[in-house]
């Protein structure tokens, strides 16, 4: 059975990992472990957020976290409208703020917002009574996919603490290994970054973690690695030879695996591009939790609207 | 035991509450077939489990026992900020054509058993739900009414009734705390 938590949930928005307190974290943890069940019924609904209104905001391209939010808010029984950039009156030159204003007029209590550009939600929040899920901003943080990824680790692990965990990839252009970073090294994992030293931001060692640019010794005892696609889509510049370059470096397949220890676990926040950062065969192990994530990744949803939903009503 | 407490059930009464109410489990059932025990989170799920020991007791046959936490089906979830904690329910058998017998601790308003009621029904279609109580203090606010009692214990708004139970409390007892004797 659950212990009891001593935390209550009061922030009005969640905008990342970085703002959070581990027994925040724990929070959210736990109560994704209970909706969990729900998605396992003949009947996938609770009445949590009846005659709530949601609107998925999202002004970058998504396919997987959109889905997943929605999912996540219908089977909490919102009412849900999803608006992407392309098809909004942004391209007929609104603002962001007005579009907010809008939306904030439309009597919504809840936005899920993917931007562009890191802070955009953040600066938004600040606006606004609607409560502001961030759903991926530019580079800064993602953190519903670094929880649901914590959440995953977890249940196959038991715990956190403790653990080594190395991300191998585009960390530079990643918000998810952002998010994992902050929630992993605040609930005492050891955090290990692997890149080409061109996709590894400078300094990156300040936020807790170590930086090994040799794939073999990074990955040497790990509990668990998680890979990072190429963001070709964030790109201007050549920041490394070519796409067959890295792969015969950073690819990872299942000889290079080996170096993990034997139980460790392999995820990946998808888009997976195979045969670039992972070799196809790796994907489809036993030891890769990658489809686990997106199954998680719509209780942890649901946790996050559901602790979010409670404090709409103080600030009204 | 603080001043203010009247104990009003014992350890021992506990135990022949229960048992009297096993039997009578049995004979409406005529026998353990189709029965089920679903525990409301927290001390409901003990009592259903002991009531689950007595069953095997008296008849050698082990009735499935589920967890439910009805939290997501409460009336005044809108209402209060922070969210409560959630927990999960845990039903790992079939509800279709059991005869479910539904127990909590205390029954007091009715409103926890019309969020159970409806988290049941989600769950699956049983062929009968009937509730089973350790104590009914009265006050209901929805036509609700229990099938099997243990003890009826007039009470007033102003007191609180606590089951404090061996498994989370360290010792068996109900009492009425503060407030004047209805």
């Amino acid at each position: 059975m659950m212990e009891n938590h001593k935390t209550k949930w009061t922030k009005k928005d969640l905008l990342g990992l970085r703002d959070l307190s581990s027994d925040e974290i724990e929070l959210i943890l736990d109560t994704a472990k209970s909706f969990s069940e729900v998605s396992q019924r003949d009947v996938k609904k609770v009445p949590v957020l009846r005659g709530k209104t949601v609107v998925n905001l999202f002004l970058e391209p998504s396919t997987r976290t959109r889905v997943s939010f929605e999912l996540a808010e219908k089977r909490l029984s919102a009412d849900t409208i999803s608006m992407a950039g392309g098809s909004s009156s942004m391209t007929k030159g609104e603002s962001l703020w007005d579009t907010i204003a809008n939306i904030e007029a439309l009597k919504v209590d809840l936005i899920v917002m993917r931007h562009g550009s890191s802070g955009a939600p953040h600066r938004i929040s600040n606006y606004t009574k609607v409560g502001i899920v961030n759903a991926g901003d530019g580079i800064n943080e993602h953190p519903t996919q670094g929880l649901l990824d914590i959440f995953t680790l977890r249940e196959i692990k038991g715990k956190i603490k403790g653990l080594k965990v190395v991300f191998v990839g585009d960390i530079l252009h990643s918000r998810v290994a952002r998010s994992n970073i902050w929630g992993l090294t605040k609930l005492g994992a050891e955090v290990v970054i692997c890149g080409p030293k061109t996709l590894v931001p400078w300094g990156i060692e300040e936020l807790g973690v170590k930086v090994i640019h040799d794939v073999k010794k990074a990955l040497d005892g790990a509990d668990a690695v998680t890979l990072l696609r190429i963001q070709m889509e964030r790109q201007n510049e050549t920041l490394f030879p070519s796409i067959r370059e890295y792969a015969s470096t950073f690819g990872l397949n299942t000889e290079l695996f080996k170096y993990a220890k034997p139980d460790a676990i392999l995820m990946h926040p998808g888009p997976v591009n195979r045969g670039v950062e992972i070799e196809s065969a790796l994907a489809d192990s036993a030891q890769s939790y990658i489809l686990k994530q997106v199954t998680n990744g719509i209780a942890v949803r649901m946790a996050v609207l559901y602790l979010l939903s409670g404090v709409l009503k103080n600030e009204k | 035991m603080s001043p203010s407490e009247k104990q009003v059930l014992d350890e021992g009464g506990i135990e022949r509450v229960l048992a009297r109410m096993a039997h009578e489990i049995l004979e409406r059932n005529q026998g353990t077939s189709n029965l089920a025990l679903i525990g409301i989170r927290t001390r409901g799920v003990f009592l259903a489990e002991r009531l689950q020991k007595k069953i095997f007791e008296i008849e050698q046959k082990k009735i499935p026992v589920g967890i439910l936490d009805i939290t997501l089906y409460r009336d005044d979830l809108s209402e209060v900020g922070p969210k409560p904690e959630i927990h999960e329910t845990d039903i790992s058998f079939d509800l279709k054509r059991k005869v479910v017998i539904l127990m909590d601790d205390v029954l007091f308003t009715g409103r926890t058993i019309r969020a159970a009621l409806d988290a049941l029904i989600d769950l699956g279609r049983p062929k009968v739900i009937r509730l089973a109580v350790l104590v009914d203090r009265g006050h209901r606010e929805l036509p609700i009414k229990a099938d099997y009692v243990g003890k009826n214990v007039p009470t007033s708004l102003q007191e609180t009734v606590i089951i404090r139970l061996k498994e989370k409390d360290g010792k068996d007892e109900a009492v009425i705390l503060g407030g004047t004797p209805a």
